[in-house]
């Protein structure tokens, strides 16, 4: 069955095409359009269930070794034939040695190049030299997809998750007129997302890496006609060019090095490298941070976050698929794709881990202030992503792939909630105006608690499992120096995040139905105005504007704007109270409607199509997080076999200080005790693991404490008396301490989860007191952290410092350029075209007066002169030509024969 | 009567088959060449001066029918003058002939049809009043 991954993106793919070349111009109708994005992405899905199972569970599973296509044949070609490369970087590191069988290959392909091209073959391959200076690499780029791993979890994620998004979708884009445009786009970023995270080598993950940050730009600036959409997508659209900027010159410079794309060829090459310790920048270093910042711009990270946010100008399926799910997390699936080459740097480990940590705290500080219900999910993905990068940076890169499957539940959950409530709400963002809406919207409001709490990290929701697992790897890695001080950031920011997202819960949910009042004023929030200007586009949308956002239809009964169509204008609410006194003043778009007043609007709850995908993703959100349950309450062990995303991940995760990949730890418990036994287990122990994938917990509590996946094998190493790959004491080890003093590692485990669900708790307490209990507080503490709470809502001034500091000068450096385009290149060319017809005037005045002058002058003296004659001639007389003509036969007989005559008379 | 009808039938094939006729044929000498250039020649001359003196355009095209002819003349005498020389395949002046009798046929046919047009128009055939050639 994993022979067919292959159709796995271009379902997706046809059913965009379906609908974006025929959409229009066959006039599907939205269940047309939304049958097929959905029955495509529905099919993959089950396609990718069904690969996944057959590649780890199925009789000819071959987890946890990588599946090529290409390997047997299933799919595969070649798709740019580069020939032999020379190989420029790396060699004096001289930990690449080519194996004598490959070599012979290369120069056996040399040769073949050599006589297709003609050349000789030393000029392609320098073999006779003595210290050869090509070590035979090869660089055909093949198009083929991998399945591994790694590339399972995001299968799975980005097509499950995806297909409750898309569903959605066909409820919330109603009555939009793009509809199909929409669905060809989701499509288009299904395959693209598909090809990023299955395809085989570098080129292809560039190739999907480009296309998901295209579709990103065309669903963000879906609102064409909206320019803070089309300015929110030019952003995104810049701000990654950025980051692929770095990822570009990685790839470059990995096929210098290894002279191969292909990931397999490339992490064995790269595992052979000495590891470079933190302070030296070497090779790999240099490799690692292209691609970091290639990550930083994919996965919104400080300094490349400030596209993230404006994104949710995109409609809100856009937000939850792209902007949280998925798309964004391809920073971390490249992270630990390459995980190797990280490894390799110390230095590099220790950036992401630091990047990641004030990434997760700028974020959420930042989430607390903003009143747009997108925005603060758009700065919490922000913050999670923060995490997920402090965790590979610790080394917990599978971790940090568990934390994206249940950031992608519970977030895909939250913004989809949060599409229902502005969908209710019509197409109000704004926190400040809602309160209230649980009594309106239950089934959204239900669904939305289950991603309250499992963002928040209570146990045993699926954010907890993973945040926790997060934290305590921050807290007991010997990879990076300081990793108390990222725990205890992270730690803070997990109670930031309890706040804000209580606080969003409360304001949206809970307390007073602020929908019903005047609107407080304030400070102009970019929501509101926004709204406003919805409002205006909404009515006029329907008959002139290709698209808009979505509207319920003319005849839809959505609350009072209906009501009072058919009530004759009276502006009664759905319990009968007069609404008239209440408008705001200044709301005069409502009543320049004409009794179709937006001012304030009874919340309605959704339609199935919308509330099913929440209840799906809900279920997926509270339970989502066992598949990665914390060793300290199994008795220290990952259980459940393969069924353990960490014991299925591990294999993916290259050890720094075995030197090796991991060993795979998902077979039968007695297996697994032997191979944690031994950490230098070959990773060739996958061929012991065929079957047994049943679970097993009967390993003993004394094992456990080796037992810990190898992920953490440098806790492991403090515990079991292996040196750490980077030296013993790399600084302050928090869990390391408090093992010594609680005594054991399980134990300091329950410790750091206890803390952790302190600080959740605390936050939400928080939330609860400042937005439910004493509600003045909020304004209190604004006012008595003044400046602190301003820098916060103006999100520190960033778009503001980066707008000076890089967009003001390129504009300037774009004007100084235009200067010496216009002045000096302009003037140039125009300047010669002058000179050109000044010179040109004065050759043809020469042209005209002396060269034409004497032309007609000696033409006219002669017709002066001779046409007289020859005209006397023509008499126009027949009898005149034929005697000139015989005239003229008597010469020429005359002359042909006078020499005749003259002999005939001189002769007789 | 119908006796005279037959003797004198009878003696005048005899006469062509094979009798006096023949012997009175073998013995005259044929006209050597330059008899039947000099004629041409004279037709020849004959037409060059009636197209160069007549007014008439109908003259004139007769005229120009006696030089063609001149002309046939001289291929006919070339072609007899030939055979008797023993090639017996020159033929090429007796065809010549009489394609250039085909196409003085048909240049008669357009050249009496331009002088009827001609005469319409310009109420005249006489040659002296049609200049139209001169501009």
């Amino acid at each position: 069955m994993h022979r067919l991954i292959w159709l796995i993106p271009l379902l997706p793919l046809a059913g965009a095409a379906v609908n974006g070349l025929l959409g229009r111009r066959l006039r599907f109708s939205e269940t047309v359009v939304g049958a097929i994005a959905v029955s495509s992405v529905a099919l993959a899905f089950l396609l990718g269930v069904a690969a996944v199972y057959s590649y780890g569970f199925g009789s000819h599973a071959q987890w946890p070794a990588a599946y090529v296509t290409s390997q047997d044949g299933a799919f595969g070609y070649q798709w740019i034939p580069g020939g032999a490369t020379e190989l420029t970087q790396g060699r004096r590191e001289g930990a690449y040695h080519i194996t004598p069988a490959a070599r012979a290959e290369a120069e056996e392909r040399a040769r073949e190049i050599a006589t297709e091209t003609g050349t000789p073959p030393g000029a392609v391959l320098t073999g006779a030299q003595p210290e050869p200076r090509v070590l035979g690499a090869l660089l055909d780029v093949e198009w083929s997809y991998q399945l591994d791993p790694l590339s399972s979890i995001f299968i799975l994620v980005i097509t499950g998750v995806g297909l409750c998004i898309f569903v959605f979708a066909t409820g919330y884009m109603h009555g939009d007129a793009g509809f199909y445009r929409f669905f060809a786009y989701l499509g288009l970023f299904m395959f693209m997302m598909l090809i990023l995270v299955m395809g085989s080598n570098f080129m292809m993950m560039f190739v999907g890496w480009e296309g998901v940050g295209l579709c990103s730009y065309l669903l963000i600036g879906y609102y064409f006609d909206r320019k803070e959409a089309g300015d929110a997508s030019r952003k995104a659209f810049i701000t990654n060019r950025v980051g692929d900027f770095g990822f570009a010159l990685a790839v470059f410079g990995i096929i210098a090095t290894f002279g191969s794309t292909q990931y397999t060829t490339v992490m064995a090459a790269a595992s052979g490298y000495p590891v470079e310790p933190l302070g030296q920048f070497g090779l790999m270093s240099w490799l690692a941070l292209g691609l970091f910042v290639g990550a930083c711009g994919k996965s919104a990270q400080i300094p490349l976050y400030v596209w993230l946010p404006d994104a949710m100008a995109g409609p809100t399926p856009v937000s939850a698929l792209i902007h949280a799910a998925t798309m964004v997390t391809a920073g971390l699936y490249m992270l630990t794709r390459t995980n190797v080459i990280f490894q390799h740097s110390q230095t590099m480990m220790l950036v992401v881990a630091v990047v990641g940590a004030l990434t997760a705290l700028f974020a959420a500080t930042i989430g607390i202030t903003q009143n747009d219900i997108k925005k603060v999910l758009a700065y919490s993905t922000v913050s999670q992503l923060g995490f997920m990068f402090l965790a590979c940076g610790t080394g917990a890169f599978v971790i940090g792939i568990f934390h994206v499957m249940t950031h992608a539940f519970f977030k895909a959950l939250m913004f989809l909630g949060a599409g229902s409530v502005i969908h209710g709400m019509h197409h109000e963002q704004d926190m400040r105006r809602m309160g209230g809406l649980k009594r309106y919207m239950p089934k959204t409001y239900w669904t939305f608690l289950a991603g309250w709490l499992a963002i928040c990290g209570i146990i045993p929701f699926s954010g907890f499992w993973s945040k926790d697992e997060i934290l305590w790897n921050a807290a007991s890695t010997t990879l990076i120096p300081y990793g108390w001080l990222l725990w205890a950031v992270g730690t803070f920011t997990a109670a930031l995040t309890a706040f804000y997202m209580t606080r969003l819960v409360a304001m949206t949910f809970w307390g007073k139905e602020r929908f019903l009042e005047v609107h407080a004023g304030g400070q102009a929030d970019e929501a509101h105005a926004h709204a406003y200007d919805e409002d205006v586009k909404q009515h006029h949308a329907r008959t002139e504007s290709a698209g808009d956002r979505p509207h319920h239809a003319p005849d839809e009964r959505v609350g009072i704007a209906h009501i009072e169509e058919t009530g004759g204008g009276s502006h009664v609410d759905a319990r009968g109270r007069d609404l008239h006194d209440l408008h705001d003043p200044h709301d005069k778009l409502a009543h320049a409607h004409g009794g179709h007043g937006h001012g304030s609007v009874v919340p309605h709850e959704s339609p199935p199509s919308m509330w099913i995908p929440l209840a799906v993703l809900a279920v997926l959100a509270v339970v989502g997080g066992f598949v990665g349950i914390s060793p300290a309450f199994t008795g220290g062990a990952h259980v459940g076999g393969r069924m353990n995303i960490v014991n299925w991940l591990e294999p993916v995760v290259w050890n720094p200080s075995t030197k090796q990949f991991n060993a795979p730890h998902g077979a039968g418990g007695g297996e697994h005790a032997a191979n944690a036994g031994d950490p230098h287990a070959e990773p060739n122990a996958i061929a012991q693991n065929h079957g047994a994938p049943a679970a097993s917990t009967q390993a003993t509590p004394a094992a456990h404490s080796d037992a810990a996946p190898a992920t953490h094998a440098a806790t492991g190493a403090d515990a079991g008396g292996h040196s750490s790959p980077y030296g013993n004491d790399t600084g302050f080890n928090l869990a390391h301490a408090a093992e010594s003093s609680l005594g054991g590692h399980t134990a300091a485990e329950w410790l750091f989860i206890i803390i952790s669900l302190l600080a959740a708790g605390i936050g939400m307490l928080l939330g609860w007191l400042f937005y439910v209990k004493r509600p003045h507080l909020p304004d209190l503490w604004a006012a008595r952290l003044g400046a602190l709470y301003r820098a916060s809502y103006n999100k520190y001034w960033v778009d503001e410092l980066y707008g000076l500091l890089f967009t003001r000068r390129t504009m300037d450096a774009a004007r100084g350029i235009y200067a010496v385009d216009s002045k000096g290149i302009d003037g140039a060319v125009n300047g010669s075209a002058a000179l050109t017809r000044r010179i040109s005037r004065y050759t043809g005045n020469f042209d005209r007066r002396i060269v034409d002058g004497a032309v007609n002058g000696i033409a006219g003296f002669i017709g002066r002169l001779v046409s007289p004659l020859l005209r006397a001639a023509q008499t126009g007389l027949t009898a005149n030509y034929a005697l000139v003509m015989v005239l003229g036969l008597v010469v020429a007989v005359v002359f042909f024969f006078s020499g005749d005559i003259l002999g005939l008379v001189r002769g007789r | 009567m119908n006796n005279l009808i037959a003797n004198t039938f009878a003696l005048v094939w005899q006469e062509a088959a094979v009798g006096r006729w023949q012997t009175i044929k073998q013995g005259v000498v044929e006209p050597d060449l330059s008899k039947f250039l000099v004629i041409a020649a004279l037709l020849f001359i004959i037409g060059v001066a009636g197209v160069l003196t007549r007014r008439n355009i109908i003259v004139i095209f007769m005229s120009i029918e006696l030089i063609l002819n001149a002309a046939n003349l001289n291929f006919i005498a070339f072609t007899r003058y030939l055979q008797d020389t023993g090639n017996l395949n020159a033929v090429a002046g007796q065809v010549f002939t009489v394609f250039i009798i085909v196409v003085a046929a048909a240049e008669a046919a357009i050249g009496l049809g331009l002088v009827i047009a001609l005469y319409r128009n310009k109420e005249t055939i006489f040659v002296d009043k049609i200049d139209l050639l001169k501009w």
